[in-house]
């Protein structure tokens, strides 16, 4: 298949044979599972259990609220011993809303209503509504919830599913190994999305510093006439969404646009699994493949892990890392990955990995001015100018920023990879970001506020506009009733008068 | 239980460093300037080190004043690279006292009052390469014929320490030349064809063993150290490429037209600065444009500028000036020409409403 270019990208050390020839080993339970509610884009899912209630593997205990929302289930059978806060899978540290569920180690499952119908005899709708409720966000660490994006059929024309094992961070196996050990499972679940999208054509894009996986996957297809694997050349970022698009069908997608304006829809891999797993068995999304590697990792491999195992669990039963030579440890792949405020964070959907690097591998030096040498605006996958836009922010000027195309910049890191100045880019753009998210959201706020407060004046003045007529027409009625009253007793006195004048 | 310092995205990083970059480019002048030594004899090397040192002390005392810690500073090797690329350009011969005010003007003039590294407008060697020949013409002009190290006619140490720190006027006068820029522009001014003007050797240029500046004679090493930066891609093919392009198109397209009047190519890319400029001095990041497009324009400028003020203008050599020019346009180039951004037209528009007005139209 022809395949098109794209602009930038850069070329990492991939590291992946750490990991890549381990075979994905199950972690134990740990003693107790702290299940975060939020582990997607979108609305904060809603507790439905109460502390002390039992629970069974695969039960809802967590429903989602809002349009853009995903549901969470008990990863094993238990008991509910909290309902409270507990450490983010985030840089920050901040507590978030979470279940804690100590497992009883009888895995018994929630009893099926029904056998699962054949998902090709479903409407998209019915799919896409297994797929909601099977709490299935997107694995490779978007998590969007993936019903939405199984939905998008109705909204657009569709004609292909592109379906991403481009897996370009470097270090990361999971999706590596999913392809290589449920190669049917993949592609099984990898149909019922076509089918519920709509889509003639599918293609799996794999890098080519995974051949197994490739052959794997093409021994998989080799059934389905609409399936192609394609083998992209090992770029970063490969296997982001816009670029992986256009390097298998030559378009480019317009700027805030979804790639489905152009007929495409991206899933990863592990979501596939995930919608094979919820259409064929019934199971919603209770665990994950995580990537344990890095230079100071003492056992790097793949683990299938409960959702909410702590990640200090996970580390333990994994080997764990070299103390002496520890850099840094992250969540996910060394280029969008990010430190964790606290190491007994939970383990979430969207995470991928856990990387314990070493201090040469991070590469860490002193920042040194900017000499315009321009290799960021050769690296950028997205045209822009990383130095301009680094430039306006640190100096503040937002505005700035975003007119040399900030919203445009995917936080790909290509750019911080390259410079020789070691300029940490991300760091700004991410700042300016959210800078200007808060400005958004408060210039939303006073608009509201002005609103609200024009609606009030209105209304104040609409009440007394209303009072006054009253006042007026009660005045009239007033006036009028005493010149009735006047015209009345005028007129008695006049029949009196004439009453006496008749008598008289 | 704090995994790490809170550190943005990404975790690795390519091993390449300011430091690094001027050590390869340091490397890629090697031979060109141990061949000038070699040329030129002992007083090029004390003239190269003397402007060296100046522009390495300039920096530190301007870092010193500033407030910025010196060591880290000049351990990036920005300050060495440009006293080397000055001492490059100038005569050989030339008194020391030319080589410390041209750093001065290079490094404090042109770099540490704009801000120092990567903040200055202009390139700091050609800024203070115009200086000098403005302001010492005559010290700036005097060339000398080769005098290879170890031959008869090279002058002893005691001697070089004369022409380069005393008063050397009769020994450099003994062997003053005019370079083949000087020699060239009079001849043809007098109708005299390139082919027949004595000491037009296209083969001597090439390989440099003419008279000419410290470091820029010999095209051949200067090209040989171009394509190493090129192959350890510290600079891009696009400036030089568009640079001496444009000289080869103009030369050529002239010299078709009016050869008695006009020189060929190999004339123009082998003689002078043109070789120096398009590698080393063209190419320097922080006074080139960003994109692509701009950095073609920008080396096509200055081929332009270079062919134009040799051809047509008072000085035989245009290489510098037509530096600064461009230089000048670089912010201007830079704010009109950028990249297309992702999923928008060059005017910045989404493509899918830049197609919906084309069809509007």
């Amino acid at each position: 298949m022809k395949l098109f270019s794209i602009r930038g990208g850069v070329h990492p050390h991939d590291h992946k044979h750490l990991s890549a020839e381990q075979p994905i080993v199950a972690i134990p339970l740990p003693p107790l599972l702290h299940i975060p509610l939020q582990q997607h884009i979108g609305a904060m899912a809603k507790p439905v259990v109460r502390r002390g209630d039992l629970v069974r593997k695969g039960q809802l205990i967590a429903r989602a609220q809002g349009a853009i929302s995903a549901p969470v289930h008990a990863p094993t059978s238990g008991r509910i011993v909290g309902i409270g806060s507990y450490s983010a899978h985030h840089p920050s540290d901040l507590k978030v809303g979470a279940i804690t569920l100590q497992p009883d180690g009888e895995e018994r499952w929630v009893e099926p209503q029904e056998a699962p119908p054949d998902p090709f005899t479903l409407s998209a709708e019915q799919i896409t509504r297994r797929v909601a409720e099977a709490g299935i966000v997107g694995m490779g660490g978007a998590t969007f919830p993936s019903a939405i994006k199984l939905n998008l059929g109705k909204r657009f024309s569709l004609h292909t599913l592109v379906i991403n094992g481009a897996e370009c961070e470097p270090y990361l196996t999971c999706d590596d190994r999913l392809m290589r050990e449920y190669s049917a499972e993949v592609v099984d679940g990898v149909r019922i999305m076509a089918h519920a999208l709509g889509v003639e054509r599918v293609i799996l894009a794999i890098e080519n510093n995974k051949p197994q996986a490739q052959q794997a996957m093409r021994a998989a297809v080799a059934a389905f006439a609409e399936m192609t694997v394609v083998g992209l050349p090992t770029r970063y970022p490969m296997g982001s969404e816009r670029h992986l698009v256009q390097v298998v069908t030559g378009e480019e997608t317009p700027a805030r646009c979804l790639t489905a304006e152009i007929g495409v829809v991206v899933h990863n891999t592990a979501t596939a699994l995930a919608v094979h797993q919820a259409m064929r068995h019934q199971q919603p999304l209770l665990s994950r493949v995580v990537t344990l590697s890095g230079g100071a990792m003492r056992r790097p491999g793949n683990y299938r892990v409960a959702i909410g195992t702590p990640v200090t669990w996970l580390l333990e039963q994994g080997g764990g890392f070299d103390e002496a030579r520890v850099a840094r440890i992250i969540s996910g792949g060394p280029m969008m990955g990010q430190v964790l405020g606290d190491l007994r964070a939970p383990v979430v959907k969207g995470c991928n990995a856990i990387l314990a690097l070493t201090r040469e591998e991070v590469g860490e030096q002193a920042e040194h001015p900017c000499i315009r040498c321009a290799r960021c605006v050769e690296a950028c996958p997205c045209g822009l100018l990383p130095l301009e836009m680094a430039r306006r922010a640190r100096a503040g000027d937002l505005d700035g920023a975003r007119t040399f195309g900030l919203g445009d910049c995917i936080s790909c890191g290509s750019c911080a990879y390259v410079c020789p100045a070691r300029i940490p880019l991300v760091q700004y753009f991410n700042f300016a970001k959210g800078e200007l998210a808060n400005r958004d959201r408060a210039k939303q706020k006073q608009l509201e506020t002005k609103r609200l407060a024009e609606q009030r004046a209105a209304r104040i003045e609409r009440q007394q506009a209303e009072k006054k007529a009253m006042m007026e027409r009660r005045k009239q009625e007033m006036a009028a009733k005493k010149a009735a009253e006047a015209a009345a007793k005028a007129a008695a006195e006049r029949s009196e008068e004439s009453s006496e004048e008749s008598t008289a | 239980m704090n995994s790490s310092p809170l550190i943005a995205s990404p975790h690795a990083h390519d091993a390449n460093t300011v430091a690094e970059t001027m050590g390869w480019v340091l490397l890629a002048l090697a031979p060109a300037t141990l061949f000038g030594i070699y040329l030129f004899g002992w007083p090029a090397l004390l003239l190269f080190l003397v402007t060296v040192a100046a522009a390495v002390v300039a920096e530190y005392l301007s870092l010193k004043i500033a407030g910025k810690p010196p060591g880290r500073f000049l351990a990036d090797g920005s300050a060495l690279l440009t006293g080397v690329l000055l001492a490059l350009t100038l005569p050989p011969w030339a008194p020391w006292w030319v080589g410390v005010v041209g750093a001065v003007i290079a490094i404090v003039i042109a770099k540490q009052v704009f801000g120092g590294v990567g903040q200055n407008l202009f390139n700091p060697a050609m800024a203070a390469r115009v200086a000098l020949l403005i302001s010492f013409p005559l010290e700036m002009t005097t060339f000398v014929e080769p005098q290879p190290l170890f031959s008869a006619a090279a002058p002893t140490l005691q001697q070089s320490l004369a022409i380069t720190f005393g008063s050397g006027g009769a020994a450099i006068d003994a062997v003053t030349s005019a370079t083949i820029l000087d020699h060239t522009r009079t001849e043809l001014g007098q109708g005299v064809a390139l082919d027949e003007i004595a000491g037009y050797d296209p083969l001597a240029l090439a390989w440099g063993g003419v008279p000419g500046s410290l470091g820029e004679t010999s095209a051949l090493l200067l090209l040989l150290g171009g394509l190493l930066l090129l192959w350890r891609r510290v600079i891009t093919w696009y400036i030089p490429v568009a640079l001496l392009g444009t000289i080869t198109l103009l030369a050529t397209l002239f010299h078709l037209i009016a050869p008695e009047s006009y020189a060929s190519a190999p004339y123009h890319l082998l003689s002078g600065a043109v070789m120096l400029v398009a590698f080393f001095i063209a190419t320097d990041p922080v006074t080139s444009p960003l994109s692509v497009r701009g950095q073609l324009l920008f080396g096509a400028g200055c081929g332009a500028f270079i062919w134009i003020l040799r051809t047509w203008s008072g000085y035989p050599e245009g290489a510098a000036f037509a530096i600064l020019l461009m230089n000048a346009f670089t912010p201007l180039i830079d704010h009109y020409i950028r990249p297309r951004i992702y999923g928008r037209d060059r005017r910045g528009v989404p493509l899918n409403e830049s197609v919906a007005t084309r069809e509007e139209r």
